[in-house]
């Protein structure tokens, strides 16, 4: 028994090592000097923050870093608000066209973000939306899964609830928000938490639709920055590397209790 | 809801009870087609009418450098994807990233979360390790792997210091797209594990004290207690995976392949990297059309098949 706990323990040090380590020798290169790159020391013999330096002055990280930022925030503000009120809207409200509007919503869970890309390239180029903040973010305004999933735990809420508050003289928008939210609420920071983490890695849309440089958003800047100015120079690509992981990996360290009790909260259901 | 209309309407006698209910319910509709204004415009304009503007570009010759019409050639687009020596290659190595990825994912993912339900301290500690690289940036970290694997980098110097020989990884055709799958399954394990874990802890602990009184071995205990109440798990997990997969392997294999776009020898292209470069390298609108109709057919049999398959196995 007490050997089983130690192998246990043993595996999951090793498999920890095995999740861990690329970060480690990530940042490790990263605060090298270019000529010590090829040492296997974990700890740098001279730590150099030259490196950050030279990424942060000579190209546009921090305008990449802005954009994406600027983008994953709207987005998952705009998902929020807009799959919250219409799961709530189909979930609690009978009216005209709601099973059309419901299965609708359903069947463009069905077709891949992919099918999509080619109408919508063709879309902005004729509304003049390519190279736009607009351009990148309107794909992802709203998503059927959202919707989906918003409806799924509005119809929790009791009926009763809603009309004492319509009784009390609450208007439809204050329902919506002062009664209907805070019901959802561990479903609504799932949502949002999942919109922000797929924006902000978003790759494929945004290589498309962007064309200037200080449009980029943090992954497509780090991938041109790594074939095209940085090549080789690993040193200056692990940096620029650390510049894009590490924020994240601290904002889920704050937030990772929230962040794995919505998984199971929106995987289970 | 249409027992409330019903039980209401009796009480609807007094005039003044009918003009608040008549108030409400304008109200009501007022509220529910304002909000639903932009909703409505969006899944229209964004999602379905580009979805079947896809098909119909699919049937046509269309070359976003060619000007003037467009003309209808019914199925040649897929009749030349068929025969299309690359693409039939792709979608090869789509169904390798697919079910080696999935089931890698889905093994460890089951593995660690075991591992984590046998052990009662830092569990929130590990779990958080394992979590990580599911959290960050894929781009970043292909071009971290690409620097551990290169050809004078970590790995191989430490397999030269213990005496094996180095390896070409990410530069070998026959080894790529199998170091791109081990990435994706280091990345997102994670997310399976969390997923698993809250399987476990909803299987009741008395189903494994029969088990025991019976006699069962512990073999037996997972076999017959652990998988078959796992399985809606496992069926959510293997949809939800293939899905991100076939997405998620596009960053993954322009950011890890050793020419950036599938290579070596078109030996990690998969569908979605051939889709972009018909699109948007060749500008071919049609072909590419063509071939994403194809994808999503392959995504719909590919959910019909794993529902089927995984919840006809162990149904009780």
């Amino acid at each position: 028994m007490k050997i089983g706990k130690v192998l246990t323990y043993l595996a999951l040090i090793l498999g920890s090592i095995i999740m861990l380590f690329p970060f480690v020798w990530m940042v490790s290169t990263s605060l090298k000097s270019p000529i010590d790159i090829f040492s296997l020391d974990i700890i740098p013999e001279n730590i150099t923050f030259s490196n950050y330096i030279k990424v942060m002055e000579e190209s546009l990280f921090a305008k990449w870093f802005l954009n994406s930022l600027i983008i994953a925030v709207v987005t998952t503000i705009s998902v929020a608000f807009f799959d919250t009120l219409v799961g709530y809207i189909i979930a609690k409200f009978s009216f005209v066209g709601r099973g059309v509007l419901f299965i609708l919503i359903l069947s463009t869970l069905m077709v891949p973000t992919e099918m999509l890309i080619i109408p919508w390239y063709m879309m902005s180029s004729d509304f003049g939306w390519t190279d736009t903040y607009w351009g990148i973010l309107f794909p992802g305004l709203m998503t059927g899964f959202g919707v989906f999933l918003m409806r799924q735990f509005m119809e929790q809420i009791p009926d009763d609830l809603l009309n004492a508050a319509r009784v009390d003289g609450m208007n439809e928008f204050m329902i919506f928000f002062k009664i209907a939210i805070p019901q959802v609420w561990p479903a609504l920071a799932a949502l949002s938490i999942f919109t922000f983490l797929g924006n902000w890695n978003a790759f494929l849309w945004p290589l498309i639709v962007i064309e200037s440089e200080a449009l980029r958003t943090l992954p497509v800047g780090l991938s041109f920055f790594s074939s095209g100015e940085a090549e080789s120079q690993w040193h200056l690509i692990m940096t620029g590397s650390t510049i894009a992981v590490i924020p994240l990996i601290l904002v889920f360290i704050l937030l990772q209790r929230h962040i794995i009790s919505g998984i199971t909260l929106t995987g289970m259901k | 809801m249409k027992n409330h209309s019903a039980s209401s309407k009796k009480i609807q006698k007094t005039s003044l009870i009918g003009k608040f209910r008549g108030n409400v319910k304008y109200q009501k509709y007022l509220f529910v087609y304002t909000c639903l204004l932009l909703p409505i415009l969006f899944f229209l304009g964004i999602r379905i009418l580009p979805t079947l503007f896809t098909f119909n570009v699919g049937f046509r010759d269309w070359n976003l450098l060619a000007t003037g019409v467009k003309p209808f050639i019914g199925l040649e687009n897929y009749k030349v994807l068929i025969q299309d020596k690359v693409f039939i290659k792709s979608a090869l190595n789509t169904l390798i990233y697919i079910v080696l990825g999935v089931s890698g994912q889905l093994f460890f993912g089951i593995v660690v979360a075991l591992l984590l339900h046998k052990i009662n301290r830092f569990v929130g500690f590990f779990r958080v390790i394992y979590f990580i690289p599911y959290v960050t940036s894929i781009v970043a970290i292909s071009w971290v792997f690409q620097w551990i694997l290169m050809k004078n980098g970590i790995i191989n110097d430490l397999l030269i210091k213990i005496g094996l020989s180095p390896q070409p990884f990410l530069n070998s055709p026959d080894q790529a797209i199998y170091i791109i799958i081990g990435a994706m399954i280091w990345q997102a394990l994670g997310f399976q594990m969390v997923l698993f874990l809250a399987g476990l802890e909803n299987i009741p602990k008395m189903l494994y004290e029969a088990a025991e009184i019976d006699g069962a071995s512990p073999w037996q205990k997972f076999w017959h207690v652990t998988v078959p109440l796992l399985n809606p798990t496992i069926v959510f997990s293997a949809v939800i995976g293939s899905i991100n997969f076939i997405q998620v392997s596009f960053t993954q294999v322009i950011n890890m392949s050793s020419d950036g776009t599938g290579g070596p020898l078109n030996s990690t292209m998969t569908v979605v990297v051939y889709i972009y470069q018909l699109a948007f390298r060749k500008f071919d609108m049609g072909l590419a059309s063509a071939a994403t109709v194809m994808l999503f057919l392959f995504i719909l049999a590919l959910t019909l098949f794993q529902m089927k398959v995984l919840t006809k196995k162990f149904d009780y």
